[in-house]
């Protein structure tokens, strides 16, 4: 399969070139402070650098896995930044900007791919659903949320409350997502589904996955679509602001379409060297969505190279307390692998929880 | 040749793909990146991306698609990637594929491998370390099988495929990377027999992919003390081989079966319950079961918690010897 020119060559929402000009759409603007510039600006840098400082300390052995964000910094903070207090992300694996955006601390994220624990923080506190890793599975789960809300009755004017599913261009493919456009469409759920297309789902491109521009789906399903520039953290913002909106407004779901770069493996595990084109990521390292807020602040004279170095000197400071609680993680109690399981604990559990105890105490006096 | 369990099934399916024009591998990510544990590496460049492809993301797709090859006639093999994410695919496994050749009064034949990497100790994030084999084992019409090492992993994977009946194929992914000789010039033993894998007289154990070389290590631990125990590697799942196990157990009197499957409803269960209804009389002990718990897979931090390891099963050991 090859990819249609299209793919290549739809227009895409953006407000801030390359090169840092600031551009104006007619339908989707931002009314920013400097401080707010700035901010952005702020959250790019921490997020990369709690990416970068996990990929470190997954290769010295700390985490098992990590599956990094790099480049993708700007969909997840902008998306994640035009969510309001009171409403809800269902993440994927790689969505540790939206978590940093939704105040969960990025230890929490890194106990997961240390092997420490399978969640690790209270989805109804953060309004953040635990990760997901089985593909697509979590925008059914957004929708069902979604419908929830409208049986609340909390849909419908600026107070509402609306719902984010994200997902990857490779999990356009699955039954559940396809399943969840359907259901959205039928409730009128007030949903956004916010699709990082990467380009790549581990090894196979887009191209596998669909042959129109993936925003294009949405109008089969009877919602509208819209593909924004991914590396355009104004534009990830601004778009996904008006779509949040729409929803909590009782206007339905939409599908947002971020365009950007798995700039990094597909995780840790992963040699990309096998399947792409390095000439492909030196086009995208021009797109770099960092590079693009910094000259921007640059050119507005709204950020000078004092403020570029304390943002620096945040991001040591939180890649540090990241390392440090990293490293001193504890492991979790062998027998609380049989808490929660269920909500009301059976009698076997409880069994195997004692014969379990027993056992581990026999070694602890010396051998079976 | 000395090869890895992941070359050895590299070079079965090689063979297959060889001996069949009909046989294609179609998976996520087993073409150019010769899937993420390498099982098909070079396959794609060497028979071509009409038999050898990329799937978009979605296994029931796989699975679907995969039973209207078989009805046009060719011999789909599909890679699932882990263990855990076969369970989309369930219901064209279990309501289409495990039925068809019966609701076709035998028409209609369903020769497609379902390749699974399965079982944990590899340190993995959750969804990468499950042993899903009894939902399969439980389900009529489905064959499954499990190799345990390199030389099994290249005939077995040959034979499935060249089975006429759907075969889950169960790959211990923690034991890839385990070199053994293949002698790919040597007759096979029949796809549906477990094997004696070591001879002993005071014990069977009974053991399946990634347990097998756990019961080999813990019988030649044994044998220190003066313990003889015999390893049967069951290799078949569904159906099993109950001729050899009954031979075996009827002789040595005990068993003890090693999973990491959670214990409840499994092999396990399965094993016991019919060694009992066949032998009661002649065994000098319960059944007993080495296993995981009934709990989700737990984080990997504490899985080897969970597994069954060599100190877990000569504990089992002492206490069906001590009966
Ligand atoms: C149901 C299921 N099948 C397969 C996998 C293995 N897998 C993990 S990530 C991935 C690719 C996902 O691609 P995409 O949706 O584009 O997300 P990205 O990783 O690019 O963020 C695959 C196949 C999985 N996690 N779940
Ligand atoms: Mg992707």
């Amino acid at each position: 399969m090859t990819v249609t020119p299209e793919a290549t060559t739809t227009p895409l929402v953006q407000l801030l070139t390359p090169e840092g000009e600031r551009l104006h759409h007619p339908d989707y603007d931002v009314d920013l402070t400097d401080d707010d510039y700035r901010s952005f600006y702020r959250d790019l840098v921490l997020v990369r650098r709690i990416d970068v400082e996990a990929t470190a300390l997954q290769r010295q052995g700390e985490l098992g896995l990590w599956a990094s964000l790099l480049g993708q910094e700007a969909a997840q903070v902008g998306s994640g930044r035009a969510l309001r207090p009171q409403d809800f992300a269902f993440p994927t694996y790689r969505e540790h900007g939206v978590a940093w955006c939704k105040g969960v601390d990025p230890l929490t994220l890194l106990a997961l791919f240390r092997g420490a624990s399978n969640g690790g923080w209270d989805p109804q506190e953060k309004r953040f659903n635990l990760y997901t890793i089985v593909i697509g599975s979590q925008t059914l789960h957004a929708t069902g949320y979604a419908m929830g809300i409208q049986k609340d009755g909390a849909v419908g004017d600026s107070d509402g409350e609306a719902v984010i599913a994200y997902f990857g261009d490779g999990a356009s493919s699955q039954g559940d997502v396809n399943e969840a456009f359907v259901w959205s469409a039928a409730y009128n759920a007030p949903i956004v589904f916010f699709c990082q297309n990467n380009q790549w789902g581990i090894s196979t491109p887009t191209s596998t996955q669909s042959r129109i521009p993936l925003y294009k789906r949405a109008e089969g399903f009877g919602f509208p679509g819209v593909r924004v520039d991914g590396n355009d953290v104004l534009a990830s913002y601004a778009v996904t602001r008006a779509a949040l909106d729409a929803a909590r407004t009782g206007q339905g779901p939409t599908l947002v379409e971020a365009f950007t770069y798995r700039m990094g493996a597909h995780t840790t595990s992963d040699d990309p060297t096998r399947y792409r084109l390095s000439s492909d990521l030196e086009a995208w390292k021009l797109k770099d969505p960092l590079e693009r807020m910094r000259s921007f602040l640059f050119k507005q004279q709204i950020g000078d190279s004092s403020f570029i170095d304390s943002v620096d000197a945040d991001a040591d400071e939180l890649a540090a307390r990241i390392r440090k609680g990293c490293l001193e993680m504890p492991d979790p109690d062998p027998l609380s692998m049989f808490d929660d399981v269920y909500a009301d604990q059976t009698v076997l559990l409880e069994e195997q929880r004692e014969e379990l105890g027993t056992y581990l105490a026999g070694f602890a006096g010396g051998g079976h | 040749m000395q090869l890895t369990l992941a070359k050895a099934l590299n070079e079965g399916l090689r063979a297959a793909m060889e001996s069949d024009p009909r046989v294609l591998l179609m998976g996520e990510d087993i073409g150019k990146l010769g899937g993420v544990f390498r099982v098909t590496d070079g396959l794609q460049k060497d028979f071509g991306e009409d038999r050898v492809f990329d799937t978009p993301l979605a296994e029931s797709g796989i699975i679907g698609t995969a039973i209207g090859l078989a009805i046009r006639g060719y011999r789909p093999v599909c890679e699932i990637q882990f263990d855990g994410f076969v369970y989309p695919a369930y219901d064209q496994i279990v309501s289409q594929l495990a039925k068809m050749h019966a609701r076709s009064k035998g028409s209609v034949a369903m020769p497609v491998v379902i390749r699974i990497p399965y079982g944990g100790g590899i340190g993995a994030v959750e969804h990468h370390s499950e042993s899903p084999e009894a939902y399969f084992a439980h389900t009529a019409g489905l064959k499954v099988v499990s190799p345990s090492n390199p030389a099994d992993a290249y005939t077995m994977i040959q034979q499935a495929i060249a089975s006429n009946d759907p075969v889950v194929f169960f790959e211990p992914k923690r034991r890839y990377w385990e070199k053994a000789e293949v002698d790919t010039e040597a007759v096979p033993d029949p796809l549906w027999r477990s094997r004696i894998t070591r001879p002993g007289s005071d014990l069977t154990l009974l053991a399946y992919g990634p347990m097998v070389r756990t019961c080999l290590d813990a019988a030649a631990a044994a044998e220190e003390e003066g313990r003889s125990l015999e390893v049967v590697d069951l290799r078949t799942l569904s159906p099993l081989d109950f001729d050899t196990i009954r031979e075996s157990v009827r002789r040595t009197r005990r068993a003890v079966v090693v999973h990491e499957a959670p214990r409840s409803i499994g092999l396990g269960a399965e094993l016991a319950a019919r060694l009992s209804e066949e032998l009661y009389y002649e065994m000098e002990a319960p059944v007993l079961r080495v296993t995981g718990y009934d709990i989700p897979y737990p984080p990997s931090r504490v899985e080897e918690e969970y597994l069954p390891d060599l100190d877990r099963v000569l504990h089992a050991v002492d206490r069906s010897l001590a009966y």
